[in-house]
């Protein structure tokens, strides 16, 4: 059983979020990077345990991502990962991402391939669906739960108001969210493991964006909470009625 | 022509695709094409009636192997409809089913795509769609440079729109391929209206003290019709279930009014919930960080403020 995790790299969630170059270019300044919290802590926390019951799984981990992302794919080692590739590539179109991904899966023969139902800095949500697309693979998006029975994959997914469990043959693509596992934090041992562990760098295949990112722009600031008194929630409402018009 | 993606689950149109319809219809006229509308499998709703949300056609694959949703088995027809359509924009909602799909169908198109945008494109000098990124805490205006676009709205930041009109119904026919999942059990929970659905929010945190407190979230819920939701550390202690959480790992949501009672605002909290409209905040700390990112806000005890906003917010409405 050959699993491929995608691992992202994204800026910690309590980051500065500021832009250079006339608004064009994410501020990387002063950055923190972490594991994408999805990737990390559903998909290859999920990957991790399924090994962990059967040993004949194997764990690959894949980044799209210059020599920069290293540090992370390492720490995603640490957790658990059996051998890792880099794609030397940087690039902010989804479209060129998941080619570079279908690339590597298309030659690894992966039972399974996992991701994060979204990356935490563009929420695009595209990766795995678009992996969908380019292999013409079966796709469980947003899933909870995931066992394994031989080629199959039992997966609990959301649905609107509620859940749906559905069989999957392998092999079979899978975005996963809360509810799949639960967050670990790598111990001396796997850190240690991770130095040695196979990480292969892979030149990108040519591929054409097809996006492309014009400028960005921080949102308007509120422009400051009004105050109600708690004994006066008439007001609140009127407010919510009349000026908000929220209900 | 500009063609929407109708989502339905259990033969029921979501009204998330109705915000879609108006959107694409807006589109379409904008760029002078027709507003054309796919839907895929049967539905009880009136058809012809869509025609009031601006749809001019709608192209029915009216199959009822397609009454379950596939996300394998749905790109592909949706793909062939498109390209039989000669759809030149694809218009879906960003909602469960359409992050499963829209990519995938744009992959197969060698069309661009843009998730989860907020407002129509500016096709005055290309076509340049603005969506939120870093979880809300940033825009990003992303040119589509292919032939074929694709576009996925995130739902309430267009509206659902009426007007005068009445659509052509016209069965469309494609071969269906093999189911590539197969639903073993559904689980929906009753009576509650799906968060991810909801204009209407009422959510809480570690400040209600336990599970037990409750039923004064549940009563303002209820008067406004809203759906019920909760912090991070309410669903980890079990007090509430996990598909109530929002926030940055839980769910994201979009509401036009999200009232928050005793939860400070966490960052993490603030990224699935700062795209509401309105968000009112209720907490008896005034140096509570939520206050920050509030439109309105109550610093008082929850369990005296709540009861009084409920029967407020009741005699409003009667």
């Amino acid at each position: 059983m050959k699993l491929l995790v995608c691992i992202s790299k994204t800026p910690d969630t309590t980051s500065k979020i500021a832009f250079t170059e006339g608004n064009t270019k994410f501020d990387e300044n002063g950055v923190q990077w972490i594991i994408n919290p999805y990737d990390e802590w559903y998909a290859l926390v999920r990957a991790i345990e399924m090994k962990e019951q059967d040993p004949a799984v194997t764990i690959h981990l894949v980044t799209v991502g210059e020599a920069d992302a290293e540090p992370i794919i390492r720490k995603a080692l640490a957790l658990g990962g059996d051998e890792a590739i880099r794609i030397n590539i940087q690039s902010n179109d989804s479209f060129v991402v998941a080619s570079q991904i279908a690339a590597i899966a298309k030659e690894g023969a992966y039972d399974l391939i996992l991701t994060g139902k979204e990356t935490i800095d563009y929420n695009s949500a595209c990766i795995g669906s678009m992996l969908s697309g380019l292999l013409d693979l079966p796709y469980v998006s947003l899933a909870n739960q995931m066992t394994l029975n031989g080629n199959t994959a039992s997966v609990k997914r959301e649905i609107e108001g509620g859940e749906e469990t559905c069989e999957v043959t392998l092999p079979a693509i899978v975005s996963c969210q809360k509810g799949m596992a639960e967050q670990r934090i790598p111990n001396m041992r796997g850190i240690m493991a991770a130095r040695t562990k196979p990480l292969k760098v892979v030149e990108p295949i040519a591929v054409q964006a097809t996006t492309s990112i014009k400028n960005y722009d921080l949102p308007p600031a509120k422009s400051g909470v009004k105050l109600v008194a708690a004994d006066n929630v008439e007001e609140l409402v009127r407010l919510l009625k009349e000026e908000a018009k929220a209900f | 022509m500009v063609l929407i993606y109708i989502d339905q689950a259990d033969q029921q149109i979501k009204k998330s695709s109705l915000e879609a319809i108006s959107y694409g219809a807006a589109l379409a006229k904008q760029l002078g094409v027709s507003a054309e509308g796919i839907l895929l499998g049967t539905v009880t709703d009136d058809l012809a009636g869509l025609g009031k949300y601006g749809l001019q056609k709608l192209h029915q694959v009216a199959d009822a192997n397609l009454n379950h949703f596939d996300a394998k088995v749905f790109t592909q027809v949706l793909t062939e409809a498109a390209k039989a359509a000669n759809a030149s924009v694809l218009v879906f909602a960003h909602n469960l089913n359409g992050k499963a799909i829209a990519p995938a169908v744009a992959v197969k198109l060698h069309a661009g795509i843009v998730t989860g945008a907020n407002s129509l494109p500016d096709t005055s000098n290309g076509f340049t769609v603005t969506k939120t990124v870093f979880s809300g805490k940033a825009f990003a205006q992303i040119n589509i440079d292919t032939p074929v676009k694709v576009i996925s709205i995130n739902q309430n930041c267009f509206g659902v729109h009426t007007q005068e009109g009445s659509c052509a119904v016209e069965a469309l026919s494609i071969t269906i391929p093999a189911a590539s999942i197969k639903v073993t059990a559904t689980h929906k929970v009753e009576g509650e209206i799906p968060l991810t659905e909801a204009n209407l929010v009422v959510s809480g945190g570690r400040g209600l003290k336990g599970p037990e407190n409750w039923g004064i979230i549940e009563d303002l819920a209820k008067v406004l019709g809203a759906a019920t939701a909760c912090s991070r550390p309410v669903s980890d202690s079990d007090w509430r279930p996990h598909h109530e959480h929002v926030g940055q790992t839980g769910v994201q949501v979009a509401p036009n009014l999200y009232i928050a009672v005793g939860i400070s605002g966490a960052i993490q909290h603030l990224a699935g919930v700062n795209r509401s409209k309105t968000i009112v905040v209720i907490n008896k700390d005034p140096e509570a960080p939520f206050f920050k990112a509030a439109d309105y806000g109550i610093v008082g005890d929850a369990f005296e403020v709540l009861p009084a906003l409920t029967a407020a917010i009741q005699k409003s409405k009667a």
